[in-house]
């Protein structure tokens, strides 16, 4: 695939330098700078609420605090975001598996329908969820009316006879934001697999599954695993929908990071909770790469 | 038989039909909210807050676009998006073009700059740059927000022109010189041809992207610099009206439109 494509290109000398400047120093100057400052904020001081400038002290202290007293936060992030990923993966593959083996003609129109709602504003859809699981909303009527309040209660989904404000909703929300991220690249990745090898698995095993479990499935891998991080990584920072489908209870760590930098002027520990997030995000993201295999995708 | 789909026939009967309703009852869920903003766009709210079926009426289509803060933020958030896309459109497709086409010393290493602020949550990078901001003494205000959204438009077109322009036959090009095509003349009838579809659909992209950004925005915004996400969430703790559900839906039938226009074009090219 390299020679391949190593043939259609040519050396330029300085050309392709001259191409990639401009948008290069924009990602140098504004996202790896940043990210500098970041983590000089993260050790800084503030000598006072009241007065903005920060005196840079290698306070590393701010970091064990920070941990010390937002772990709550952290973990309900992980939690809430590794289950969205887990539910977009146990919607979004037969979703995608359904388009790319029988779509046929209308394949286009089904993705593009995956597609439209995501359209409106990020938070109207999420005000819009609100407004269905709200107490008098349609979901609880139409649940309480089909009696199945008190088995959703049971299961843990509903909690008495609330949807909103609850583990299940935010997890839901962040579901739903997230789903087209997951979708898209399960599609790519089915799309891709060879007509022959899945008849060729099917005549070795005699069994549907076994052919789809052997063949198919690790075919597909890299698709769940973009997917995967595209949908972790923002749900892991996101906090609208903890903010408007749960309660303070249900806070995440982006809460506590847009809290403490724009209401409560605390830019170090927001600088030091930012941080550790990206840490852990990076980590997470070169074990997961690790065990499914797909070092090459990043 | 021969022209079913293979991963398909890889599954029992029970298989296809479980996956089908899983696969219907995801449709279904991504559009309940669509249908929610749909119908409360047609509602008559007794309060401040369009939350509570109350009775149907046409005055809240009657003017989607009246003077108001909403109306105001809304083109605010056109004007940022159509400069941040053309910005990062440019920005984007130079890289993809020179990853694509030339040879030269450390690709991987932009490509991994590249791919760096997609896998960077949106809070870490509005609060990042937000530090630069502050530690170099530039105030807040749209023009920050315009940088933050070039930001992360452009990795998402360099990687989108990429994965469209990559395989194209560019011997294409070496032919039309060799007819004495001069090099401007072979640039506009040969390689903006076979690039253009890629780049606007990065383009179109990268608009979506920017006028719907909440987080980053949040952090880089001036005090008085009210996009339609900022103003959506500073309204909703104090009124919801029913004017956003109107928004909302006409941007969707405006995108759907889009949608089905390009597809048309597309088709009408092929």
């Amino acid at each position: 695939m390299a020679g391949e494509e190593d043939q259609t290109r040519r050396s330029g000398g300085a050309v392709p330098y001259a191409l990639l400047s401009p948008g290069m120093l924009w990602l140098i100057l504004f996202f790896l700078v940043p990210l500098g400052t970041l983590f000089k904020t993260s050790l800084s001081t503030k000598p006072s609420r009241f007065i903005p400038e920060l005196s840079f002290s290698w306070r590393i202290a701010n970091y064990t605090d920070a941990l010390d007293k937002y772990s709550e936060q952290f973990i309900r992030s992980f939690v809430y975001a590794g289950a969205a990923t887990l539910l977009c993966i146990a919607i979004g593959y037969p979703v995608a598996y359904v388009i790319a083996t029988r779509g046929g003609r209308f394949k286009n129109v089904l993705l593009g329908l995956v597609v439209v709602p995501f359209f409106t504003s990020f938070l109207i859809r999420t005000l819009a969820w609100q407004n269905v699981l709200s107490d008098n909303g349609p979901a609880v009527g139409l649940l309480d009316h089909l009696h199945l309040m008190g088995l959703l209660d049971a299961l843990g989904v509903a909690v008495d006879g609330r949807l909103l404000a609850t583990h299940a909703a935010v997890i839901g929300g962040l579901t739903y934001n997230f789903l087209p991220f997951m979708i898209l690249p399960i599609y790519v990745s089915l799309e891709k697999i060879d007509l022959r090898l899945t008849e060729a698995a099917k005549d070795l095993y005699n069994n549907g599954w076994q052919a789809f479990r052997r063949v198919v499935l690790p075919l597909s891998m890299p698709g769940v695993f973009a997917g995967s991080l595209l949908t972790f990584i923002p749900a892991a920072g996101d906090f609208i929908n903890a903010q408007f489908l749960g309660s303070p209870r249900n806070s995440m760590i982006g809460s506590v990071v847009q809290n403490r930098f724009l209401e409560q002027g605390d830019t170090p520990t927001a600088a030091a909770l930012s941080f550790i997030l990206m840490a852990i995000i990076t980590a997470g993201t070169l074990i997961y790469a690790k065990v499914l295999g797909t070092d090459d995708l990043i | 038989m021969g022209r079913e789909r293979a991963p398909e026939a890889a599954l029992g009967r029970l298989g296809r039909w479980s996956l089908t309703s899983v696969a219907v009852a995801g449709f279904v869920f991504l559009f309940i909210p669509i249908a929610g903003i749909i119908a409360f766009s047609f509602n008559d709210p007794a309060g401040k807050f369009n939350i509570v079926w109350s009775g149907f009426t046409l005055d809240n289509w009657r003017d989607p676009f009246k003077p108001g803060p909403l109306t105001d933020a809304m083109f605010l958030s056109l004007r940022v998006a159509a400069i941040a896309s053309a910005v990062a459109t440019i920005l984007g497709s130079l890289i993809a073009i020179a990853l694509v086409r030339y040879r030269f010393r450390g690709g991987t290493l932009i490509n991994l700059m590249l791919v760096l602020p997609l896998t960077t949550p949106e809070i870490v990078m509005g609060s990042s740059l937000a530090t630069l901001f502050f530690d170099v003494g530039v105030d807040k205000s749209i023009q920050t927000v315009i940088i933050a959204h070039v930001l992360f438009c452009t990795s998402f077109v360099a990687l989108t022109v990429k994965a469209r322009i990559r395989g194209f036959d560019w011997s294409l090009e070496d032919a039309a010189m060799d007819l004495g095509a001069p090099p401007w003349r072979t640039f506009s009838r040969i390689t903006l041809p076979l690039i253009t579809p890629g780049i606007l659909a990065a383009a179109l992209l990268s608009f979506a992207l920017s006028i719907d950004d909440f987080i980053i925005t949040l952090f880089n915004a001036g005090p008085t610099d009210e996009t339609f996400p900022l103003r959506i969430y500073s309204a909703s703790k104090v009124e919801l009206p029913a004017q956003i559900d109107v928004l909302a839906a006409i941007i969707l039938l405006a995108s759907v439109a889009i949608l089905l226009v390009g597809t048309m074009f597309r088709r009408r090219q092929t």
